[in-house]
């Protein structure tokens, strides 16, 4: 007869094995994802390249010191003070902009969306605007990214009016969306389509230069 | 009536039987989602805030470099240092770190790779831009500067 009960094993100590394991990952486990400022670097020239001309009038110069001082278009400023003047600078549409291929432009035309004061000293186009930073060597890296930061700040933030004016919803809740996907393939295409359109009516041209 | 006298008697044991399993769920959703340290930094790290960021989802497709003072003055010595895999390098191992994270992941793939530069708020440009450069020699156009969610 007793060999036909099979022995029982006993679990009890189960839930404490299970328990100490559970622990140990709590412990262990780091969830956060990397984030940061994302760049394109430009690609790498030919030496015997013809160099484009650019109007000082299109470039806004930023130059930051070895001691962090900030100087925007020969003054000095604070950080605080980048993203509007860079949104004035980005935004001023005072002229005619490059011709856009992506809406099969030939010639260029003045920037319908632009909200600026159109001041003719100051940018033509948001295409034609280039954003110009200077650094030294020994600038430091925390300084570089807050400025980086305001100037990705300034193009977030009239990227996100266009949007709103456009299609009634913001710039980086469509980006949201586009990361988080959605199941109807329709949607994701425009989508995509309106990322790409608000993308190239303010894109974000940074020329880094670094003396030595 | 005697059901009600029952229940004075004693209590029912809760039935634990299930505890074990309920646990293990616990556990293995910890295993899947722990992602270990694999590298241990040996440079001062202290990264820098912004709020105008983008999360980078695809872990395989990060190529981190660090940048900063080494940690440990004395062997290394004084100034920016920068760290591939688990050992402080030179600005010339950059391009060969690049080429050795690329065969790690498959070829459709290699366009999406994103260069991480975590460098320290003290670390200079000038560093950074060493990077750069060679980041542009060997094509790996993508980079991110890693930061920290400003506190608002």
């Amino acid at each position: 007869m007793a060999r036909r009960d099979s022995p029982e094993i006993n679990a009890g100590s189960m839930a404490d094995i299970a328990f100490l394991l559970l622990i140990f990952f709590l412990v262990t486990t780091t969830m956060d994802v990397d984030a940061g400022i994302s760049r394109k670097l430009p690609e790498k020239q030919p030496e015997n390249i013809d160099k484009p001309i650019v109007k000082e009038r299109n470039v806004f110069e930023v130059i930051i010191n070895r001691n962090d001082d900030l100087l925007i278009e020969n003054e000095y400023y604070e950080v605080k003070d980048v993203k509007e003047l860079a949104i004035a600078f980005i935004d001023n549409g005072g002229g005619k902009g490059n011709p856009m291929t992506a809406f099969n432009e030939t010639e260029g035309a003045e920037c319908s969306w632009c909200g600026g004061a159109k001041n003719p000293k100051s940018s033509d186009h948001p295409n034609k605007a280039v954003i110009s930073l200077k650094t030294d060597r020994s600038t430091s890296y925390g300084m570089y990214i807050e400025v980086q930061n305001e100037i990705g700040a300034a193009y977030t933030f009239l990227r996100n009016r266009l949007a709103m004016d456009d299609y009634g919803v913001s710039y980086t809740d469509m980006v949201e969306q586009e990361g988080r996907g959605t199941s109807d393939p329709a949607t994701m295409l425009k989508l995509t389509e309106r990322i790409k359109i608000i993308k190239a009516k303010y894109p974000e041209i940074i020329a880094e230069i670094s003396s030595n | 009536m005697s059901k009600f006298n029952k229940k004075k008697k004693g209590m029912a044991p809760i039935n634990t039987a299930s505890l074990p399993d309920i646990v293990f769920m616990l556990l293995f959703f910890f295993m899947v989602a722990t992602t270990m340290r694999e590298t241990t930094i040996l440079v001062k790290n202290d990264i820098p805030t912004a709020s105008e960021i983008k999360k980078l989802e695809e872990k395989r497709l990060v190529m981190t470099i660090y940048v900063g003072a080494a940690q440990d003055a004395e062997t290394y010595g004084v100034g920016d240092k920068i760290q591939l895999n688990d050992k402080i390098a030179t600005i010339r191992d950059v391009r060969n770190f690049i080429y050795m994270s690329r065969k790690k992941v498959p070829e459709d793939e290699q366009s999406y790779m994103t260069t991480l530069i975590k460098g320290d708020k003290e670390s200079s440009v000038g560093t950074i831009n060493d990077i750069k450069k060679e980041l542009r020699e060997v094509n790996a156009l993508k980079v991110t500067y890693a930061t920290r969610p400003a506190a608002q």
